[in-house]
């Protein structure tokens, strides 16, 4: 189990972002992506949530990493961030930074 | 069937380059897709705009009543003067401007079989999928003495509006002095904190502006959503708040407008101010569709959003039995995202894509103190489930400038989800 975990995670590095960037089909949505833009907006509107979509994939994932973890202070991310697995968080930070 | 199924297949023709089909239907004729979506607040315009995105050269069309959409969120500061109903008020310009053509019109009547809505003027619009977002209905028929009628006396500004100025005229024309009676409904209603959020806002009026004032709530429910919070709060900031649960005796049996009166099992409260929150049901078009069940609501697969009793019918939003997830806006906002993907998919004759969604729920308890609570939901054996470990309420013991940033992502997520519907 921890193996294939493993297998599907390098799998979703090397293949994310192709795969989002190819078309903006239905079903490249990755799950729970789509809720992400009911809290952070575009950069343009300005917030004091930060925006989310300029960012580096991989800042997301170590983001979410330390919500999970507790070493990045939050108010709400640490307890949305545990319900998303490394790998589910891959392809979401992935698909966001191909969002326009 | 068959014309539909080849409208699938030209589509499918010119997305094959992209994607082969999974489910690949014969056919011939021609025709961009069809959808409609009805009622355009947080779940169906979104939906309508997000199908759109996904597939441009389908017909769009958004059905809703009004031309000015009254957001729910926030509009318990408006009855508290916190702000202005003008700030809950958005058009439907931006949603044009995508190509979703929106006719300002009361649908009537479905015809699942036939595939078509009826509009209030006779006009039928076919579909090759419907999306029902229609809010909820309040039941006039539920709590005794609680008419339309009823509802000038004693407003429920549940849906808000012209009922949610009634209520602040009514709070601004009372004397101080003078007691406001609340009551809450029974599981399962729109907004489960708002009660609750509403409480503490009115307290707030009181505490500032009518100090010789109270506030009694009548609760059909012992425990209610972030009640911790909510109550310790009340303990901090509002003496002048009394909240009476069902097994104190809570629960009102009926209502006497004519001199705001709630009668409970255990005594009559009569009110200078009255606010009752009825209980509810999925807004009408959902019953007349055939998707609603005995509890008058609608059971959906948790994937797609498609009805559990009309093919070619979704349904999101408040009018959805949706397992855990609570009727909010983030949640039909994160609901029609999910519907409006799974709808593209099944016009193209694709497999929908795996479901996973959040929702995100802030109350204000005073203007600078908000509180919060989180959920992310997968489905579980046709059920949305709260994913475990995941999700939960703001922390009961942190300090003032927690709540205080709290209260400023509140007004920023309603700034940007407003923005993302509408703008």
């Amino acid at each position: 189990m921890t193996a294939n975990r493993a297998v599907l995670a390098v799998l979703c590095m090397a293949f994310a972002v192709p795969a989002a960037a190819q078309s903006s089909a239905a079903r490249d949505v990755p799950p729970g992506a789509a809720a992400c833009s009911g809290c952070h907006a575009p950069p343009q509107l300005g917030s004091s949530v930060p925006p989310i979509r300029d960012r580096d994939p991989k800042d997301i994932v170590q983001a979410m990493q330390e919500f999970r973890s507790g070493k990045r202070p939050a108010t709400i991310m640490d307890r949305i961030a545990k319900g998303f697995s490394d790998d589910e968080t891959q392809a979401i930070a992935a698909w966001l930074a191909a969002q326009k | 069937m068959r014309a539909n199924a080849s409208r699938r297949t030209v589509l499918k023709g010119l997305t094959a380059a992209l994607a082969a089909p999974l489910f690949p239907r014969p056919g011939l004729a021609q025709g961009a897709p069809r959808v409609v979506v009805v009622g355009g607040g947080f779940g169906g315009a979104t939906c309508a705009r997000e199908v759109k995105r996904h597939l441009p050269n389908a017909t769009v069309t958004l059905v809703e009543a009004s031309p000015t959409f009254t957001a729910c969120p926030f509009s318990n500061g408006v009855i508290a003067g916190l702000r202005e109903l003008s700030q809950q008020q958005f058009g439907y310009d931006a949603v044009r401007k995508d190509g979703v053509e929106v006719v300002i019109k009361a649908a009537t009547a479905v015809d699942p079989q036939g595939r078509s809505v009826t509009l209030a003027d006779g006009t039928r619009l076919p579909y090759d999928r419907l999306v029902l977002s229609p809010g909820i209905d309040i039941r006039f028929d539920a709590l005794p003495g609680y008419t339309e009628g009823a509802a000038e006396a004693m407003p429920h500004a549940w849906k808000a509006g012209e009922q949610t100025a009634l209520l602040r005229r009514q709070l601004e024309a009372m004397e101080d002095g003078g007691t406001v009676v609340m009551s809450a409904p029974a599981n399962p209603f729109r907004c489960p904190p708002g009660p609750y959020e509403r409480a503490s806002l009115i307290a707030h009026y009181l505490k500032t502006r009518k100090p010789r004032s109270k506030l009694l709530v009548l609760d059909a429910k012992d425990a209610f959503s972030k009640q911790r919070l909510f109550q310790a709060a009340w303990k901090e900031l509002y003496p002048n708040l009394e909240w009476i649960s069902l097994s104190q005796g809570g629960k009102v049996n009926e209502v006497e407008p004519a001199t705001k009166t709630f009668v409970t099992d255990f005594g009559r409260h009569q009110a200078a101010v009255a606010n009752v929150i009825p209980p509810q049901r999925a807004g009408r078009i959902a019953e007349a569709a055939g998707v609603t069940d005995r509890s008058g609501w609608c059971p959906i697969d948790p994937a797609t959003f498609e009805s559990r009793q009309q093919a070619n019918i979704h349904v999101v939003g408040d009018a959805t039995i949706a397992g855990g997830m609570p009727k909010s806006a983030f949640t039909a906002n994160a609901q029609g995202k999910v519907c409006a993907a799974a709808v593209a998919a099944l016009l193209k004759g694709e497999k929908p894509g795996e479901a996973k969604l959040i929702n995100t729920c802030y109350s204000l308890v005073a203007p600078d103190y908000g509180i919060s609570v989180a959920g992310v939901y997968r489905p579980v054996n046709g059920v949305l489930t709260d994913v475990e470990g995941a999700g939960g309420v703001s922390p009961a013991d942190a300090p003032r400038s927690y709540r205080s940033a709290e209260a400023d992502y509140a007004e920023a997520w309603f700034k940007t989800i407003t923005n993302e519907v509408f703008g």
